[in-house]
């Protein structure tokens, strides 16, 4: 027997906030932890920028007053064994942050970009002989590579950013190359050379463009790798030179205290530790929107 | 058809790939299987031209293809482009060779950068063989995209917003640009929905009429190998096995492996027919004789000892085969 | 949203019109009644209405983005919600509606009593396993053999679908085969435990045509001997006419015509089918008369019938949807027939 015919009304729509307002808030259900990260890395950034206008004291004012002193109303984070007010440290302790973090990423972009461009282009010994180099910066770990480099360069900000930024050409060298080879081998590529194109011109219109969005995709993830290389460094006195107010440099600074003065290492290291976090999240959630490899299908 | 006029000659081009036990590739000398792709090519393209090469997986038409455009050089044989070896151009007339032959993927998606416009993609072949000054650039794009059949809004969209269809029409209208006079496709309707493959299919053959252009298409579909082109080859593991008026052939074809492509298309309300037994073998280290002896019913002693050569058969058509099928009834 | 559960005994509204579906096969297996499918919030089965009898071959026929392939993952239990919103009745054998029961029943069914076989074997064929695995694990599971038993009904199963050679087949993986012996293995799977549903999602697309021919013949062979049922998705109506017996054409998600293959595509009445028709590139074809343009875009739906904008017969009346009716022996949904 077939079932009967029954007519069925239609659902009423639900009612709806307002199309840029249910976009955002959709944003928000689908991905809380990607807005909230965003949040907090946008919050710091503001930090950095806005440091001279927001800290309450210059960074390196020694407040006699106010030696080691517990968190109060005029020091809201304390101070330091100098009297430096910790709060105003950490948030110009963001800049260095921030700037050796971007600038060392940068580094080690476009060094792997250009390794990986003649590897994978080149093939062959030179690519092989490259290959192997790139081997052998990655058998060590980024801490140790950059200790390696301080001890060839000496200390300062600028050296760990070098430091820093040769670390990281290893692990983008690697992927450039890999993304290089897997281009190469679609058929645009092809049929460009089939259309008379020369070779320079396809590496310029066809491959490097399709290579350098994933490596910027990668940058954004290697970020806060960079900002904890650079911090270790610090901490282990390799670093910046006091006084300079970075946040591995003041978590060293209160280890000796760290028992009856626990705010002079535990605020810096909190930023740190949340900003890290903060950005980790945020690469990958910009890496799963953005990077085709991880596409599933919308 | 004069050789001065023919616009590709293959004169028993061979490819040969050598591998060893493990079925890799390898170059160089030593003991290895040999993998036949192309065997002894015999084929000529006259200008205005429309030819199909059909076959099925393994019959080396990819390979043939590749061989045409430059892409990969024959081991021995010489294929011609007007006259000139392909693999010996002089810088000069390979430019020219690139812009005279304009090859269609069939991944037709893939061969298109997804970074670049329409527009961008279009006008490549034109910038790059400077047909034209740039400021003329935009509206040449804007004609072929209407020649092709889509709205002049397109040049501004990328690959990825556009549907499988339109994308092919992109890939068509920058084959176009470079105002060749052949066209080369790789299966340039398969895949596709029948109403998107019939506008295509129309396009194409409007193309290929209005323009003369030299049409060479590859499919595995007799169909519409025979609604789009003159002529017919059909080829099995890397030999061609009958060649002709594409009509003529379909309509009486001679060689059993024709006649078995045939009987296997379907067609309405016919059963299916008595099918050809066996897989497409291995094309390595084949054994002697006709290679389609394996699965042929008419195969006799002869052809199991030396492999047929291509012979004339009739007016305009060619053969390999020591028992073409002369006089049987005309396939339905 | 969720399953909507409609049972035969509710009483109809007073004024329902009595809608017949395309002639009831005598009896039926498979009952399809207002099956409709939305993936996120987009409409992609729209009351999608068919019935299947024993013995019967159905070929589901559209165009890519029909909903075809999602009706048969649809009658295989794989697309459910809350994946997707799926509403409607399937009438399968005993069961009043299997679209409302849980996952456990169709844990039951799938395998023993409904079979599928993929459109492309080498990608549904785990690549890690032998032939013999693949084979062995729905007979011990479902049926619950032993593992002598199972080796050599893996052995008969192999044999029956044309692998000669069958013991060496069993230790092969599946990328030692061709692509015609890694289908005949999937059917030989599908086939394990004699289900009495066979479903087919485009089985000879991805193969040489010389092989199709072959491997559709076992199929039909298959499905004959065991006095089964079978759906099979095509795209290609002349092979849909030498294989089904009946057709169910589909555009953008709707049913618009469906009968015996004869009736629909020799007596053909709808204008899309007549546009399929005259697609079909054949040896003699002179000239092709394709309808202009593509499938409307998943969010952009026509709110009536949904061939309206590309359809030479479209009136005012096609901006309401045309109801599902039975006209000279088939089931179709226009408003102009002809």
């Amino acid at each position: 027997m077939p079932p009967r015919d029954i007519t069925i009304a239609a659902p009423e729509a639900p009612w709806r906030f307002p199309a840029p307002v249910h976009a955002v808030l959709e944003q928000l259900r689908a991905r809380p932890f990607f807005i909230a990260a965003a949040v907090v890395t946008l919050a710091f950034l503001a930090a950095a920028l806005l440091a001279p206008w927001v800290a309450p004291f210059d960074p390196a004012f020694q407040d006699p007053d106010y030696l080691m002193a517990a968190p109060n109303a005029v020091h809201p984070a304390g101070t330091d064994s100098f009297g430096q007010d910790i709060l105003s440290r950490v948030l110009y302790g963001a800049r260095y942050a921030f700037l050796i973090g971007f600038c060392s990423v940068l580094i080690g972009a476009a060094g792997g970009l250009a390794i990986g461009l003649a590897a994978g282009l080149l093939g062959g010994a030179v690519e092989w002989a490259l290959m192997r180099f790139i081997d052998a910066i990655l058998a060590l770990p980024s801490l140790i590579m950059a200790i390696t480099f301080i001890a060839i360069l000496g200390q300062g900000m600028d050296k760990v950013v070098y430091a820093v930024g040769f670390a990281l050409i290893g692990p983008f060298a690697r992927t450039v190359r890999a993304d290089v080879l897997q281009v190469r081998a679609q058929a645009f590529v092809e049929a460009a050379g089939l259309m008379g194109v020369n070779r320079l011109r396809i590496v310029r219109r066809h491959i490097l463009p399709n290579v350098v969005f994933p490596l910027a995709v990668q940058a954004t993830v290697r970020v806060s790798e960079a900002i904890l290389v650079a911090s270790g460094l610090s901490f282990l006195g390799l670093g910046v030179v006091p006084p300079t107010p970075e946040w591995g440099l003041m978590i060293s600074e209160g280890r000796a205290f760290i028992s009856f003065a626990p705010w002079m290492s535990g605020v810096p290291g909190a930023a740190l530790a949340l900003l890290l976090i903060a950005l980790s999240i945020v690469g990958d959630g910009v890496r799963e929107r953005f990077d085709p490899k991880l596409r599933v299908n919308r | 058809m004069s050789d001065a006029v023919a616009m590709f000659q293959l004169l028993d081009v061979e490819k040969v790939y050598r591998i060893d036990r493990s079925g890799w590739l390898r170059f160089g000398l030593g003991a290895g299987q040999r993998l036949m792709a192309l065997d002894r090519i015999r084929l000529t393209v006259g200008a205005g031209d429309s030819v199909a090469l059909v076959g099925e997986s393994g019959s080396g038409k990819s390979t043939l293809l590749r061989v045409l455009v430059g892409l990969t050089a024959s081991s021995n044989g010489r294929a011609l482009f007007r006259g000139r070896e392909i693999d010996r151009l002089s810088s000069a007339e390979r430019k020219q060779f690139q812009r005279d032959v304009a090859m269609i993927y069939q991944d037709a998606r893939g061969s298109l950068n997804p970074r670049l416009r329409v527009v961008d993609l279009i006008a490549e072949p034109m910038r790059e063989h400077r047909l034209c000054q740039p400021s003329e650039v935009q509206d040449r794009v804007i004609a072929l995209l209407t020649r092709v059949g889509m709205p002049a809004d397109a040049a501004e969209r990328y690959p990825s917003q556009l549907s499988g269809g339109q994308v092919r029409r992109v890939a068509i209208a920058r084959a176009l640009a470079s105002e060749p006079k052949v066209i080369v496709a790789d299966e340039a309707v398969s895949g596709l929905d029948v109403s998107t493959q019939a506008q295509l299919l129309n396009l194409l053959r409007g193309l290929q009429r209005e323009m003369g252009l030299t049409l060479l298409f590859i499919t595995h579909d007799l169909a519409v190998a025979s609604y789009l082109c003159r002529r017919i080859a059909v080829m099995y593991l890397g030999r061609i096995v009958e060649s002709g008026p594409t009509r003529a052939v379909l309509r009486q074809p001679a060689h059993p492996y024709t006649r078995a492509l045939l009987e296997a298309s379907p067609r309405f309300f016919e059963p299916i027919a008595g099918t050809l037994s066996g897989e497409i073998p291995s094309p390595i280290d084949l054994p002697s004789g006709c290679r389609f002896a394996g699965r042929c019913r008419l195969a006799g002693p002869e052809c199991l000892e030396r492999e047929p050569e291509l012979q004339a058969f009739g007016a305009d058509r060619q053969v390999a085969c020591w028992r073409p099928e002369t006089d049987q009834a005309p396939c339905p | 949203m969720g399953v909507r559960q409609m049972s035969a005994d509710v009483s109809a509204a007073p004024n329902a019109p009595q809608m017949l579906r395309d002639p009831a096969p005598r009896e039926p297996l498979l009952w399809l009644h207002d099956v409709s499918l939305a993936r996120a919030g987009r409409s992609v089965l729209d009351r999608v209405s068919f019935a299947l009898g024993r013995g019967e071959v159905l070929g589901l026929v559209g165009e890519s983005g029909a909903g075809k392939s999602t009706l048969a993952l649809i009658a295989m239990g794989l697309l459910r919600p809350p994946a997707v919103a799926l509403e409607g009745c399937m009438r399968f054998a005993e069961f009043d509606n299997l679209l409302a029961e849980p996952e456990s029943v169709w844990a039951g069914l799938r395998g023993r009593r409904i079979g599928m076989i993929f459109q492309d074997a080498a990608a549904a064929l785990n690549p890690c396993f032998t032939v013999a695995h693949h084979l062995a694990t729905p007979l011990r599971r479902l049926l619950g053999l032993g593992r002598a038993d199972a080796r050599r009904r893996a052995i008969t199963l192999l044999e029956s679908v044309g692998l000669n050679d069958a013991e060496a087949r069993l230790a092969a993986f599946p990328h030692e085969l061709s692509g015609g012996m890694q289908q005949r293995v999937m059917i030989a799977v599908a086939l394990a435990c004699s289900p009495e549903l066979l479903l087919a999602d485009e089985p000879t697309s991805a193969l040489d045509v010389t092989i199709q021919a072959q491997i559709m013949r076992l199929i039909l062979q298959q499905v004959r001997a065991r006095h089964a049922s079978s759906i099979i998705v095509l795209h290609d109506l002349a092979l849909a006419s030498q294989v089904c017996d009946r057709i169910v054409v589909l555009y953008a998600g709707q049913v618009v015509e469906a009968g015996s293959s004869e009736t629909v595509l020799r007596r053909t009445l709808h204008p899309y089918t007549h546009a399929l028709k005259s697609c079909v590139v054949e040896l003699e074809t002179e000239r092709l008369t394709p309808p202009e343009g593509g499938l409307p875009a998943l969010g952009a739906m026509p709110a009536g019938c949904r061939f309206a904008p590309r359809c030479p017969r479209a009136t005012d009346a096609c901006a309401s949807r045309p109801p599902l009716r039975e006209l000279d022996g088939r089931a179709i949904a226009c408003w102009h027939p002809g």
